[in-house]
């Protein structure tokens, strides 16, 4: 397989039939990415989703057995799907803690639009000063994993050959 | 869909998809880069047939295969906007860890001990 050039692209991956597997590389120690990752006032800055929703509720109770809860707010409409006012919750549990190295989660969205919890673990592996994020969700079926990844914004994207080649080349 | 995705999750029929990236190639091409059996290379070249992932053509005596991009181009649409969604994050966290960078400094490692001359 060729090694991917770009450093810093995201690979989505769909390792198993109930399982999405996302890698990126960070240009930062381990600690940092690991804070971002469960430290609120850090959360709520990068965990957005798209442009136009902000993050209004951001709880962490950050040990094994804590919860999270996480509230997104459209606050203008920038994508089909977003009317200003509109809100979006989830959360869960922490199920296991390594710092700085691992973090597992369940995942529930409070609207239930699908089925059973996800089990998230983001892994993070430092080298030379940059850290490798994997962070894969296991969710309870197969048709709720596809689901979750058609429910990305509305893609007027060009499919491109290339883009897909990293994907399978990871 | 499912067929790509079926089709691609066999280790050996992925690592055809990745020779035949580079141009279409004959069977027995296929068979000696990738050092597989013949038999091998053909039932995994009929399923990657099948579901519409490569084409033949015959040339002479021997059987071209081709990547067909359909099928890619169609799975690379379907998990864009779950991508486009985090890259959006993931570049805002590039833009924090940046900033903590530079605000803080890492926790230093265990001192060590210095050494007697």
């Amino acid at each position: 397989m060729t090694p991917m050039k770009k450093t810093t692209s995201l690979n989505v991956t769909t390792p198993s039939e109930r399982e999405i597997l996302m890698t990126r590389v960070f240009d930062a120690p381990r600690e940092l990415v690991f804070e971002a990752h469960s430290k609120p006032e850090l959360i709520r800055r990068w965990l957005l989703g798209p442009d136009g929703w902000s993050m209004p509720v951001c709880e962490v109770d950050f040990r094994v057995g804590g919860k999270y809860r996480y509230v997104w707010r459209c606050e203008r409409e920038t994508t089909p799907g977003c009317a200003p006012g509109m809100e979006m919750g989830m959360g869960g549990v922490y199920q296991e803690i390594v710092v700085p190295e691992r973090i597992v989660a369940t995942e529930k969205f409070d609207q239930a639009w699908y089925q059973g919890e996800a089990l998230c673990t983001l892994v993070l592996l430092e080298k030379g000063g940059r850290t490798t994020l994997q962070q894969s969700m296991l969710y309870e079926s197969r048709a709720v994993r596809d689901a979750v990844l058609k429910s990305g914004m509305e893609s007027g994207v060009e499919a491109s050959y290339d883009r897909l080649a990293k994907i399978l080349a990871s | 869909m499912i067929a790509t995705l079926s089709a691609l999750s066999e280790p050996n029929r992925l690592r055809i998809v990745d020779l035949l990236r580079d141009g279409p190639r004959p069977v027995g091409e296929i068979v000696e880069r990738l050092r597989l059996q013949q038999p091998q290379v053909s039932k995994h070249l009929r399923v990657l047939g099948e579901a519409g992932l490569v084409a033949v053509r015959p040339d002479a005596q021997r059987r071209i295969y081709a990547l067909r991009p359909e099928p890619l181009q169609e799975l690379d649409a379907w998990l864009e906007p779950y991508r486009r969604l985090w890259e959006g994050n993931y570049r805002r966290l590039d833009a924090l860890l940046g900033e903590l960078k530079t605000t803080q400094t890492r926790p230093p490692k265990p001192a060590r001990t210095p050494r007697k001359r």
